[in-house]
């Protein structure tokens, strides 16, 4: 029955994360993914690290992983579902999605908790 | 039948046909559904190669050129590329879907789809103008 009452608010976080992770990803990959390891672009490392400093930054930074990392593991429960169809193993599943997502989070939160 | 039978969630197993599981192999758009649905994988991707600059940044001038050299390496530009395509197909089907998932209706007449679509389009697009610039601007 908890697991009933849960499906509502993951579902909320499914498409809160979509909507970040559509908007803000691709610029993301396309700048750290390719533009500077290409050599395209040369954002300084003092520049990065005020930024990072920056409160505002941080809880962009907080939310856009958080909710990215819920999005993908309700996401890809749901591939296993219904592409791989291995329902008995639900139970499995559902804990290594949404644990992974939790551990993300805490991991997120604690790297940008204090920056030197 | 003397026993009771046992509640499962799913209809009981002697009722449903057995569907293929390479279902998704029989049509494009099976396919691209299931692509679509992948990108969380690229998602999660995007989240611990950012960890890792962060980390990276966190510890000074040296560990970050580290992580950028890393970055160069063909194996990471290779994921980084089709992550970057996966996400894209996934920021494109959201805004598709967008319209279908949000019903406006303007005297009594339904929103056309490109109403709704479009502003997304454009927050795409100045979300994208506005991190470039933060990022590069220094």
């Amino acid at each position: 029955m908890t697991k009933k009452s849960l499906e509502p608010f993951l579902w909320t976080l499914f498409s809160a994360g979509g909507v970040l992770a559509a908007l803000l990803i691709p610029i993301h990959l396309l700048l750290f993914g390719l533009a500077v390891p290409l050599g395209w672009a040369y954002p300084s490392y003092e520049h990065l690290l005020v930024l990072l400093r920056h409160p505002v930054t941080r809880v962009y930074l907080v939310l856009l992983c958080t909710l990215a990392l819920f999005h993908g593991a309700h996401r890809f429960r749901y591939t296993l579902y219904d592409g791989l169809q291995i329902k008995h193993l639900n139970e499995v599943i559902n804990v290594l999605c949404y644990g992974g997502a939790i551990v993300g989070s805490v991991l997120t939160v604690y790297l940008l908790w204090r920056i030197p | 039948m003397s026993q009771t039978p046992i509640y499962t969630e799913y209809h009981p197993r002697w009722y449903r046909r057995r569907t293929s599981t390479y279902w998704w192999l029989r049509r494009p758009s099976y396919l691209a559904f299931i692509l679509r649905e992948l990108s969380s994988l690229f998602v999660a991707w995007f989240v611990i190669f950012t960890l890792l600059q962060i980390h990276a940044l966190k510890q000074g001038a040296e560990s970050y050129q580290r992580f950028v050299d890393w970055s160069k390496n063909p194996v990471v530009l290779i994921v980084n590329i089709i992550a970057l395509f996966f996400v894209v197909f996934h920021a494109i089907t959201w805004f598709k879907l967008a319209p279908q998932a949000m019903v406006v209706r303007l005297h009594g007449k339904r929103v056309p789809a490109a109403w709704i679509a479009g502003p997304n389009y454009a927050a795409w697009a100045v979300a994208s103008a506005l991190v470039a610039w933060i990022v590069l601007g220094g």
